[in-house]
């Protein structure tokens, strides 16, 4: 078409500062989905420096922050991959509860203490594939199979300790809980839950971004139907999603366990799920699917802790740190809508 | 023939920088039926809403009204100018009756309250005129699509429009119903209506049309009068070139055509498919035409194993395979183009270079898991390069392409599975002029190499332009075959006969 060639060529000085700003615009809007939520975090912990004077940036308040971001990371993780086929999955609280009392059982069998971790990643694995499979083999809604699971695994979770609280002062691994990996003897260490965490995300980055399964998490999570023709089997991604996110929530039961040397059925992981989901969202993954990445989640845990730390830093009593958290949770929400008009077509 | 109705000279009208109309220049009689014909994106509809009031053209132009100059502003511009126009998603409120349609925003009342009795009472005589079958006081929810069209007219009527807009009016209506808004077209031009009619459709341009004017690239080129009417004429004026050079298609259908590739014999799914057999050949482009619903689409997704068949077998290259998923097809080496490449074929989201590996990626893979970036990354860019892929780079997302580059990026992953059988549903909807001769040139040079390809297309010169050979279909049969002659090209005539049924009447 020579006559559009021609009209862009020559255009009227008013357009260029029109397509200019509307480039800048656009560098602008990349530039806020790359980054993402990081900036929100940096403010967040500097604002805490400043408001708790000083006491945010320590070595020992650090640790802090990164043990308790560890659990509801690896949860986060595995939620990462389900929303990501844009799916939820509300069971991973009470998966983690069933697959520490699994774990923490067997633990106290003197010949077979030594497996209870493996244990409790199976139990979380076997739950989630459950999910998996009522979801893309019976076609189910997720939110309605992982809303039934929430309960009907923290039931398990329950009679697997017949009502009580399991313990054992003895769990073998018990470092994973409560020790911490020395980089530079007496000066810098990093909690063994943290380090798992971090593990967890690099794996789940690679399965992401490197594999051919990756793509496929994402394609599905795009377009389903168009997954579909094109070949992937829509089925084995499904209950590889919400296998994962099982699997993660038994390590989190696991890392649990050994933090605490003890479960509790009822109590332990108790609304874990909300605390996921909201990271998953902060991070910018689209509640639709098809649309966000792993460091995403990553920053969305670490605000979360952030989020706790630093308001019992500066002594905001515990009500009112449940309104706050709930209004971030509505804001990430509000800026997952924004990102969606961003890239929104017809 | 007596004055003009309207005129526009020299109106222009420019989005950020682009111009979506050139000067143009338009007149129109009453008493007359105007087609107006093109493309999509040609700038017909910026035309339209340039005399509706939504936009202000640029300054400059002018637009006269029987004689007199007028500035239409506003949404209700056009109307009180006199003109009406009748869109394609009728702007009717369901819940309301078919007299308080027509007064919307207009209502009648008496001391403050409405006058139900005495706005039923005004529309009766125009409700009338045009031959309706309901009442002033029927619930438009109540209505079929034709029935509203003639509640649209009738508030176009009671406006006193003097010129009355239609845009692609017969797009839901059944063919009765269409030939009862053509008598009633004709009987509003005897009236002395002007009638600006919009369409795609060559038959109703025929049928209708006065007059036919083409918008091309937002510019005018060029007006018919009634004799000069005909299918290469117009064809020529909204393309911008010859029709032949227009279709490319140098395989050789004689000597090209190899051993039989795909034979479905006897599909059927119980439903829209009723006991269908076809055989491609390597290196023939066989078209599948027929109206829309006859069973076409559903056909290509029991072939594909898209949906379950009740009935029938597949052979590929004289062996029977058992297909029963898309994945399975593209393993035999049968590969699909979607007809709704947004929301069947395209992961708008994801990146060209994804988009296009997507059906290799299992294949590539390194230790069977890992994705090999480089030779992702090579493939996009041949594609890139063989089909003139037009983007930034292969890793923007393919939402932000044109209609045309994402066809092209979704033809590049079938390809890429380098296939036996190709089968295309509606390779050029919703692509413009220049992405479609190259994807003829595409099909073309795929048939050269021995490809087998299958065309299904509602565009009838595009199947004669393109198809050796044509199947057509009707109602979940396979109705016939039209062939090419030794010297005589594919006749439209006996395709649309086969497809409407009525190929029999002139024997």
């Amino acid at each position: 078409m020579p006559d559009n060639a021609a009209s862009e060529a020559r255009p009227a000085p008013t357009t260029t500062n029109g397509a200019a700003a509307e480039t800048r615009r656009q560098q602008v809007r990349g530039l806020i989905s790359a980054l993402g939520m990081l900036p929100v975090l940096l403010i967040l912990c500097i604002g805490f420096h400043l408001l708790s004077e000083g006491r945010f940036f320590t070595g020992q308040n650090l640790g802090i922050v990164l043990q308790q971001a560890a659990v509801n990371t690896v949860l986060a993780a595995g939620m990462t991959f389900v929303i990501l086929t844009g799916g939820i999955d509300l069971s991973v609280g009470s998966i983690l509860a069933a697959s520490a009392m699994a774990g923490l059982t067997l633990s106290r069998l003197p010949e077979l203490g030594m497996l209870w971790l493996p244990a409790a990643l199976l139990t979380g694995l076997c739950f989630g594939v459950v999910n998996g499979a009522l979801i893309a083999l019976l076609r189910l809604p997720p939110f309605i199979v992982t809303l039934g699971s929430l309960t009907a695994v923290r039931g398990l979770a329950r009679l697997l300790g017949a009502d009580t609280t399991v313990f054992n002062p003895s769990i073998p691994y018990a470092f994973i809980g409560n020790g911490s990996l020395t980089l530079i003897p007496g000066v810098a260490s990093i909690p063994w839950l943290s380090v798992i965490a971090l593990l967890v995300i690099l794996v789940s980055w690679l399965v992401l971004r490197r594999t051919v399964l990756g793509v496929h998490i994402y394609a599905v999570g795009g377009n389903e139907s168009a997954a579909r023709l094109a070949g992937i089997k829509v089925w084995a991604v499904l209950i590889f999603v919400y296998g994962v996110s099982g699997l993660f929530a038994g390590l989190g039961g696991a890392m649990q366990a050994a933090r605490l040397y003890a479960a509790n059925g009822l109590q332990l992981g108790q609304s874990y799920e909300l605390d996921a989901i909201t990271a998953v969202i902060l991070g910018g993954t689209s509640f639709v699917g098809g649309i966000g990445s792993i460091w995403g989640t990553l920053v969305g845990a670490l605000i979360i802790a952030v989020l706790s730390n630093g308001l019992i830093l500066i002594g905001v009593s515990d009500i009112w740190q449940y309104v706050i958290k709930g209004l971030v949770i509505i804001g990430a929400v509000a800026l997952d809508r924004y990102r969606l008009q961003g890239s929104a077509r017809t | 023939m007596n004055d003009p109705i309207l005129e526009m000279r020299g109106v222009s009208k420019t989005f950020f920088g682009i111009k979506a109309l050139h000067s143009v220049d338009l007149t129109v009689y009453a008493g007359e039926i105007h087609a107006l014909m093109g493309e999509n994106g040609a700038g017909k509809s910026t035309l339209m809403k340039i005399l509706s009031g939504a936009y202000r053209p640029d300054p400059g132009g002018e637009i006269r009204i029987e004689g007199r100059p007028v500035r239409i502003e506003g949404p209700l511009g056009g109307r009180a100018a006199g003109i009406s126009i009748i869109y394609q998603e009728l702007s009717l409120a369901p819940n309301l009756t078919v007299a308080e349609n027509i007064y919307l925003g207009r209502e009648m009342s008496r001391a403050g309250l409405l006058a139900r009795g005495a706005m039923r009472e005004g529309v009766g005589p125009i409700v009338k005129r045009l031959g309706a079958d309901f009442l002033p006081s029927t619930l438009v929810a109540h209505l079929s699509m034709g029935q509203r069209q003639l509640v649209e007219i009738a508030r176009a009527l009671h406006a006193r429009s003097k010129i009355l807009i239609m845009d692609e009016p017969t797009t839901s209506l059944s063919a009765a119903e269409s030939e009862r808004l053509f008598a009633l077209i004709r009987q509003l031009r005897a009236e002395g209506l002007a009638i600006i009619y919009i369409s795609h459709r060559m038959d109703e341009v025929y049928a209708l049309g006065d007059r036919v004017t083409v918008l091309r690239d937002g510019r005018l080129v060029g007006s018919l009068d009634k004799p000069e009417i005909r299918a290469d004429s117009i064809v020529r004026l909204m393309v911008g070139r010859d029709v032949s050079s227009f279709y490319k298609k140098d395989h050789d259908p004689e000597a090209g055509r190899g051993h039989p590739v795909l034979a479905a014999i006897d599909m059927a799914d119980g439903g829209r498919v009723k006991g269908c057999s076809l055989t491609v050949h390597a290196g023939e482009v066989v078209g599948l035409a027929g109206l829309i619903g006859a069973g076409r689409t559903e056909l290509a997704h029991l072939i594909i194993g898209a949906s379950p068949k009740t009935s029938g077998r597949l052979e590929l290259e004289g062996r029977p395979v058992e297909i029963r998923t898309p994945g399975e097809a593209l393993e035999a080496g049968i590969a699909y183009l979607t007809e709704d490449r947004k929301a069947l074929g395209l992961f708008l989201d994801m990146s060209c270079l994804d988009n296009i590996n997507l059906a290799v990626l299992g294949r590539d893979a390194k230790l069977g898991w890992f994705l090999d970036r480089d030779k992702a990354r090579e493939r996009a860019d041949r594609a890139f390069a063989g089909l003139s892929i037009r983007a930034a780079n292969v890793g923007v997302s393919a939402g932000g392409l044109s209609g045309g580059n994402q066809q092209k990026v979704l033809l590049s992953r079938l390809l890429a599975i380098a296939p036996k059988v190709l089968i295309l549903d509606e390779p050029t909807r919703g692509v413009d002029v220049g992405a479609k001769s190259e994807i003829y040139s595409i099909i073309d040079n795929l048939a050269k190499a021995g490809t087998a390809i299958l065309v299904i297309s509602s565009d009838l010169p595009e199947i004669i332009g393109i198809c050796d050979r044509v199947v057509v279909m009707r109602s979940g049969h396979i109705a016939g075959e039209v062939s090419r002659g030794s010297h005589s090209p594919l006749a439209q005539e006996d395709i649309m006969g086969l497809a409407t049924g009525m190929e029999h009447l002139d024997a």
